[in-house]
């Protein structure tokens, strides 16, 4: 490996960090501010002109704030689970393809970090690993709020995995390959694999939200019930390093979702001008971030014994028959390519017919 | 998308058959209400016989199923004569199994159908173990014989001494896997194939490496450990006393024939090279295990306490037929012994469990040898049965159990080893004396024992004495097919 | 030295000291955590000797759901704050006299292989093209389809016996 090669990668891992910190920083906002329009409020807009420098404010704050060490906590332990929460949150964003290749001076740069083979399972793995900051940081304070949300969370994450993990492969099958780039690639011509399997986009996502503790799912900092969860006792800028580890993770698994089944960087004019890939990518980020911030708004959180139930006797299995029409689909569709469009049919009707049993559990329970 | 291979699904039908019908089985049991678990048991007792008869018609069929492609002499699985007869043996110790299980279970109060399904799956489990001629596959199939029974074994989930014997079981047949899986390892390493036939070709190409023979000897520990030879015979009391009785006797069966179908596959087709050094080792184990576990059972006051020790000795004359597996002339006379003996074995095993569970009461009473006084005076047919299965495990004529020692004691003198047939008739003899024990609890004391009346019971122990009985003054059959089965073996 | 070289000797450096820790630490979830650096470093080691594939598995089943497992585990019963239990007293000396015997084989194995029985088998590009997956995957379902299957049996008991252990049904009691 030359030097230059080096030089890239730093100047590409600076630019990601960075763009993923800024991107926390204006997520709260972007999201205090979504909020009040929900609910009909202003949100903050005091700090610069819309309030735009209110993260500045805000990071200012968290910084000077006191930390606070609980006498009993394990203390070394307690002192790296909010990195060990972190790190995770900003590696997974290595693999990721934010844009075609483009020509500098006589070299191709690619438009990310590491564009390995198996980056679906470097996704997962990392997803998988995740779960021990906030296990770690829920037992080392020893409190049994924070434990009880470290608890919770370890459960819910392991079971949403698996979830996740199928919905993967759904992407794999489609892209007939693991590196997230052929995926892209894949869903040229306006393809984008949501079209073809519009469950399997709809299953990703709710395990997403599930692995990033996001509402309706967010039981492992359930105020009313844990108080704060695993972060009940961290404070100051250990705090705002899970602050921040949250909304990282938005961000990613939005570019995730985005890359995996809303065509990644792909959009018009893009292969002429190779820069307008991160530009797209930002977009469907963004709107993909709506989304989820609309459902932290209107939708109550589910109760935990129903998170698990629904994890794993509608989601699981609806992925598995997913998978298996996706896999089915694609067979069918060597002997005819308009056979590809059986598979959103079939998913469909899969999907309609988990709803209906959600539904008569329901009715069941609210009878019983 | 790659041609569908029948002959590979035709090689493992009847395994096939049986795996499906478990998981059909634990489908349909979800729909069959609390009242009717009759209706599993005799749907499991249906599947297996279905099995029985396919693998009946494979006789005589010789092939090789899943093969390396573009080699058709790497195969994972094979069906060969042996293969048959094993699992037509296996089959029957499943059916057996039910019988004995369906009012036990029901009397005391465990009755759940996932007993069947797990039971189907132990069974599929030690048929495939016949069939391997692949490492990989020889402890995939030891997983799946394994599995169920650690569960079942914990059956009796509210019986503390059935939990331990659960717990008891899992934590060392783990710990045996893990001598087999590194014995695996270093076979792979020292010759570079899993499959059987090629470990043969490479041992018997190079000069013998030191590696291959550890590596055999660990796979040795680890099925030592699973037929409960002597010295890894720690966890058999226990376990098969606090196992639920049913259990037991399956296990005492089942998991024995598995066993030495994967001993005998495994040093049988790989290791021939190796007989110089395992000989011995296998001498030595045959003894240890004769002398250690007739000695032992003499003390036990507990009927099934007595039957495991009991067991262990037989694993010690069935390892006899092994000692000269090396030896093309003397092998397959030998083997053919050991199959004998251990289908003698096990129609004996299961009518002498079966009156056990006859007399068995709830909280594991009525198991002592002292509860068997009085047997003869109020149940005469039982004790006459019991008395049949007690000569029959002495080796006392007219019983199976006398043509089976008869056999092995030959095949073991034309092998020249002298001091192990002496030993092997000696610690027969010492055997007698508890076995008699029980025989004189149940003719001369006085006592009143309990039993239930069980058609299925009462029938498979009037079966297995008739058996024993008949089939000893008609043996020849029964061992002209063992003696054809291996013939291809060696 | 090359990069390669460098890097492995300073992994393996924290994989015996991961390993060591997890022995002495006094607290199991320190234990627990020592062994999930092990498996990372594991993992690394075969980035390097170029198995991707293998090194994501590693990381995905044992770091990232075996270990949470067990994690949960000691965490639930709260095992970090029981007292040590009572100790074999010949438990050590035998443990490191087997420790020593199962090195002594290892470097024998490793030493004594004529290298002409059996071609050491050489990471090549082939093990980290875009094929190498396909391969396996054809590998899996062709010469290994048999192992394969058998093992989603294996798992499907394994599932099937843990809910009968543990599963009460309606109205039962401990």
């Amino acid at each position: 490996m030359d030097w230059t090669l080096w030089l890239e990668l730093v100047i590409k891992a600076l630019v990601l960090i960075f763009a993923l910190l800024g991107g926390f920083a204006y997520l709260t906002w972007y999201e205090r501010r979504l909020l009040a329009r929900f609910q009909s409020r202003l949100g903050p807009n005091r700090a610069g002109p819309f309030g735009l420098l209110q993260p500045i404010a805000d990071a200012v704050k968290l910084i000077f704030k006191e930390e606070l060490t609980p006498a009993k906590a394990y203390k070394l332990v307690f002192f790296l689970a909010p990195i060990m929460t972190l790190v995770p949150s900003v590696i997974i964003a290595a693999v990721i393809p934010w844009g075609p290749p483009f020509q500098l001076g006589d070299r191709i740069v690619t438009q990310s970090i590491a564009d390995i083979n198996v980056g679906v399972l470097f996704l997962m793995s990392i997803a998988s690993i995740a779960v021990y900051g906030i296990v770690l940081a829920g037992w080392s304070s020893n409190n049994k709020y924070a434990m009880l949300g470290g608890l919770r969370s370890a459960a819910q994450m392991i079971s949403y995995e698996l979830t996740l993990g199928l919905a993967f492969v759904v992407a794999i099958l489609l892209g007939n390959s693991m590196n997230l780039t052929d995926i892209v690639e894949a869903q040229r011509d306006g393809r984008w694999f949501v079209l073809v399997q519009p469950v399997g986009a709809l299953i990703l996502w709710i395990a997403t939200l599930a692995e990033v503790n996001r509402h309706p799912f967010d039981m492992p900092e359930a105020e009313q019930e844990l108080t704060a969860g695993y972060h009940t006792e961290y404070s100051g800028m250990k705090f705002a390093l899970f602050f921040m580890a949250e909304y990282q993770k938005m961000i990613v698994v939005s570019a995730i979702l985005a890359t995996l089944f809303f065509g990644g960087y792909l959009g018009p004019w893009v292969d002429r001008w190779p820069l307008l890939g991160p530009v797209y990518m930002f977009l469907k980020i963004v709107i993909l971030l709506f989304i989820m911030i609309w459902v932290r708004a209107t939708w109550p959180r589910i109760r935990y014994d129903r998170l698990m139930a629904f994890g794993w006797k509608v989601l699981l299995p609806l992925a598995l028959a997913v998978v298996m029409i996706t896999a089915v689909g694609i067979l069918l569709a060597e002997i005819n390519p308009w056979m590809i469009w059986l598979i959103p049919i079939f998913s469909l009707i899969a999907g309609a017919f988990a709803s209906l049993m959600i539904d008569r559990s329901l009715r069941r329970k609210a009878y019983a | 998308m790659p041609p569908i291979n029948f002959n590979d699904i035709e090689v493992l039908l009847p395994l096939i058959i049986l795996v499906i019908w478990a998981c059909l089985l634990l489908l349909v049991d979800l729909f069959i209400p609390k009242k009717h678990k009759w209706l599993t048991a005799l749907l499991a007792a249906f599947g297996l016989a279905l099995t029985l008869g396919f693998t009946l018609s494979q006789l005589g069929s010789e092939s090789n199923g899943f093969c390396a492609t573009g080699k058709p002499s790497i195969c994972m699985v094979v069906l060969d004569g042996f293969s048959v007869l094993v699992n037509a043996l296996l089959l029957l110790t499943g059916l057996l199994g039910v019988a004995l299980a369906y009012g036990y279970l029901k009397r005391m109060g465990i009755e759940r159908g996932e007993y069947y399904t797990l039971m189907l799956f132990s069974i599929s489990g030690m048929m495939l173990m016949a069939q391997a001629s692949d490492l990989i596959i020889v402890f995939l199939a030891l997983e799946l014989l394994s599995l169920p029974l650690y569960v079942l074994s914990a059956f009796a989930r509210s019986n503390s001494d059935s939990q331990e014997a659960g717990l008891k079981y899992f934590l060392l047949g783990a710990f045996s896997s893990g001598f087999i899986l590194y014995g695996i390892a270093l076979v792979y390493g020292a010759t570079g194939s899993t499959s059987l036939s090629q470990i043969f070709e490479i041992a018997s190409v190079g000069t013998s490496s030191l590696l291959l023979t550890i590596g055999a000897a660990l796979i040795l520990v680890g099925l030592g450990f699973k037929v409960a030879a002597v010295p890894f015979h720690m966890w058999t009391p226990d376990v098969y006393q606090g196992a639920p009785t049913p259990v037991t006797a399956f296990m005492t069966a089942g998991a024995k024939i598995a066993g030495f179908a994967a001993l005998l596959r495994v040093f049988g087709s790989a290791f021939p090279n190796l007989s110089e050094d395992i000989t011995p080792i296998l001498w030595a184990l045959s003894a240890a295990t004769m002398i250690v576990g007739n000695l032992l059972a003499i003390a036990q006051t507990n009927i099934k306490r007595m039957l495991a020790y009991s067991s262990i000795a037989h694993t010690g004359y069935i390892l006899m037929a092994f000692v000269p597996y090396g030896n093309p002339e003397v092998a397959p006379v030998s083997i053919a012994a050991g199959l004998f003996y251990l289908f003698a074995y096990t129609i004996t095993n299961f009518g002498a469990w079966g009156v056990v569970i006859a007399l068995e009461q709830k909280e594991s009473k009525g198991l002592q040898i002292s509860d068997y006084a009085g047997l003869r005076r109020k149940y005469p047919v039982l004790a006459g049965a019991m008395t049949v299965f007690m000569f029959s495990l002495i080796g006392f004529p007219p019983t199976l159990g006398m043509v089976g020692k008869f056999y092995l004691f030959r095949a073991v003198l034309s092998g020249g080893y002298t001091g192990l047939a002496i030993i092997g008739v000696v610690t027969s003899l010492v055997s007698a004396f508890y076995y008699l024990r029980v025989v004189v609890n149940m003719y001369m004391f006085a006592g009143e024992p309990k039993t239930d009346n069980e058609f299925w019971l009462r029938f498979t122990i009037a079966g297995a004495a008739l058996v024993t009985v008949v089939f000893s003054l008609v043996p020849q059959g029964l061992f002209a097919w063992a003696s054809r089965a291996v013939l291809k073996l060696f | 030295m090359s990069p390669e070289l460098i890097l492995f000797l300073v992994l393996s450096l924290v994989a015996i000291a991961a390993a060591i820790g997890m022995l002495i630490s006094p607290n199991p979830v320190y234990s627990a955590l020592f062994l999930v650096i092990n498996f990372s470093t594991v993992a690394v080691f075969y980035l390097i000797l170029g198995a991707p594939f293998i090194a994501m598995a590693q990381i995905t089943i044992y770091a990232g759901a075996i270990m949470v497992l067990f994690l949960f585990v000691i965490m639930l019963l709260g095992a970090e704050k029981l007292a040590p239990g009572k100790v074999l007293p010949y438990q050590k000396p035998l443990a490191i006299g087997l420790a020593i015997v199962l090195m002594v084989e290892s470097v024998y194995a490793v030493l004594a292989r004529n290298p002409s029985d059996a071609e050491i088998i050489v990471p090549t590009e082939a093990a980290n093209s875009i094929d190498a997956m396909r391969d396996l995957g054809i590998m899996l379902f062709s010469d290994y389809l048999l192992p394969f299957e058998v093992t989603s049996i294996l798992l499907l008991v394994a599932m099937i016996g843990a809910i009968v252990l543990t599963k009460r049904a309606k109205g039962e009691q401990e």
